[in-house]
């Protein structure tokens, strides 16, 4: 266990690490799931009334979208300064990798989720102090960073980088949204109980899946 | 210790990218304590060998042990036995040299990485720049990191591709003393250059690669270094 965990957090320091040194991306993500939430603000009228319907749904495509962005980089960087080549050149299994890699990612997501989460509270009017909302954005920003590690990896070696990431995330991610986005609103009160239990469970199973699916995939789209 | 047996011995190895055959039945062996140095022209190879001998990219055919170990079977030990020194430094630009070794260290499981980085810096004249981010260094400078991250865990076998090149003269003379002394202690090294009087002076052994295959004198019809020289310079020459 230690041997897998170890180049784990090895990984996760370097890059915590190279972005608190250059914060571009943090600032970029920020700044564009900012500029998101208030275009919808304006463009919806969100109510007291509709804020179960359309809070959710703001929140997810908010989400959805920071995440490539941040995805994209993940790979790029490592692959602009040779560093994947390095690391793959290294004795850690192609499973360490892979989680250090998502590992970081799920971090750097979900502190920005939780910089942005007051923010969207005060803009649409629901409380985040819900525990079953920490809840779901916990997991289903797992399910972004595994799914979006592993295609962030292949696209990377593709010429059209910034196109392709999309376009093999989102209909793989799909079911993780609408389980988000469907959890998150019986969390804010819409048809509370059935809600959360059908969905959480979901995100659970997701993320479990994505688990053992993506590091296997991702050993076998780095070799070559 | 080095394991029983060759540092390098390759059989048939054959490599392609689409139609163009890049490799073809190639058969190579270097035992403990000695280096090779391998002469070719552009795309005759080269990169492509080390590549697959440092388990970055996988041959079409043939076998390979590195160090005792299958390349197919055992990669990743394999990995922990060499350093590479590639065309990239596989370095971050926004770490110090020393964060940048230590980093590596920690990957490849060193007991003492801090002192082992502050070591391997040391040995390539970096130490005063131990604390400079990797951007605000030259070249040549970031070439000499680079050849440190590849000497930090000591590997039995050194694969370096062109190392020379962007080294002052008084890196490659201290880069000629480090594989030297490599050598005498019974490690290996694989080394590529179109610098024929480098490469010269410092190989036991030399090759040319050309059409897949590597040429050694007395298999390429010619006898002893100084005709061998001179027929890997016409054959370099003759693909400008």
């Amino acid at each position: 266990m230690m041997q897998l965990l170890r180049p784990v957090l090895i990984l996760v320091g370097k890059d915590i690490l190279l972005e608190w040194r250059s914060r571009d991306l943090v600032v970029s993500v920020l700044v564009f799931s900012l500029l998101i939430v208030i275009v919808f603000n304006f463009a919806l009228n969100v109510t007291a009334q509709r804020v179960t319907v359309l809070a959710p749904g703001i929140i997810w495509v908010t989400f959805a979208f920071a995440a490539t962005l941040a995805m994209n980089r993940s790979f790029v960087r490592e692959m602009e300064q040779g560093g994947l080549d390095g690391l793959l050149l290294s004795p850690v299994s192609r499973d360490a990798i892979f989680l250090g890699k998502a590992f970081g990612s799920f971090l750097f997501m979900l502190s920005v989720e939780v910089a942005l989460l007051p923010v969207f509270g005060v803009l649409l009017n629901f409380s985040v102090l819900s525990l079953t909302l920490v809840l779901t954005i916990a997991l289903a920003t797992l399910g972004f960073a595994l799914v979006g590690t592993l295609f962030s990896a292949i696209a990377v070696q593709t010429r059209s980088r910034e196109i392709m990431l999309p376009v093999l995330f989102f209909p793989v991610i799909l079911p993780v949204i609408i389980a988000a986005v469907e959890a998150s609103s019986a969390s804010m009160g819409s048809e509370s109980g059935v809600g959360l239990n059908r969905w959480l469970p979901l995100l659970a199973i997701f993320d479990a899946l994505f688990l053992v699916i993506c590091p296997w995939v991702f050993a076998v789209v780095v070799e070559e | 210790m080095n394991p029983v047996g060759d540092a390098i011995r390759v059989e048939g190895l054959e490599k392609s990218f689409g139609d163009w055959p890049v490799l073809w039945n190639l058969d190579l062996t270097l035992g403990w304590g000695q280096f090779l140095v391998l002469f070719g022209a552009n795309g005759a190879g080269k990169s492509t060998l080390l590549r697959i001998l440092s388990t970055q990219a996988k041959a079409d055919a043939g076998t390979a042990l590195v160090s005792g170990h299958d390349l197919r079977r055992n990669p990743q030990a394999v990995r922990s036995r060499v350093g590479v020194v590639a065309h990239r430094t596989f370095l971050y630009d926004d770490l110090t040299s020393l964060e940048n070794l230590v980093y590596y260290g920690r990957l490849f499981g060193l007991k003492d990485p801090e002192k082992r980085a502050v070591e391997a810096l040391s040995r390539l004249g970096m130490s005063r720049r131990s604390g400079y981010r990797l951007r605000s260094l030259s070249h040549g400078m970031q070439k000499r990191v680079a050849i440190a991250r590849a000497i930090l865990h000591q590997p039995p076998i050194l694969m370096l591709d062109e190392p020379e090149s962007g080294l002052d003269r008084g890196a490659v003379e201290m880069l000629k003393e480090l594989l030297q002394e490599w050598t005498a202690s019974g490690r290996s090294v694989v080394m590529t250059t179109h610098d024929i009087d480098l490469g010269f002076s410092l190989a036991g052994q030399v090759g040319l690669l050309a059409e897949g295959k590597i040429q050694r004198p007395g298999s390429s019809g010619t006898d002893g270094d100084a005709e061998f020289r001179r027929y890997v310079t016409t054959s370099l020459e003759s693909n400008r």
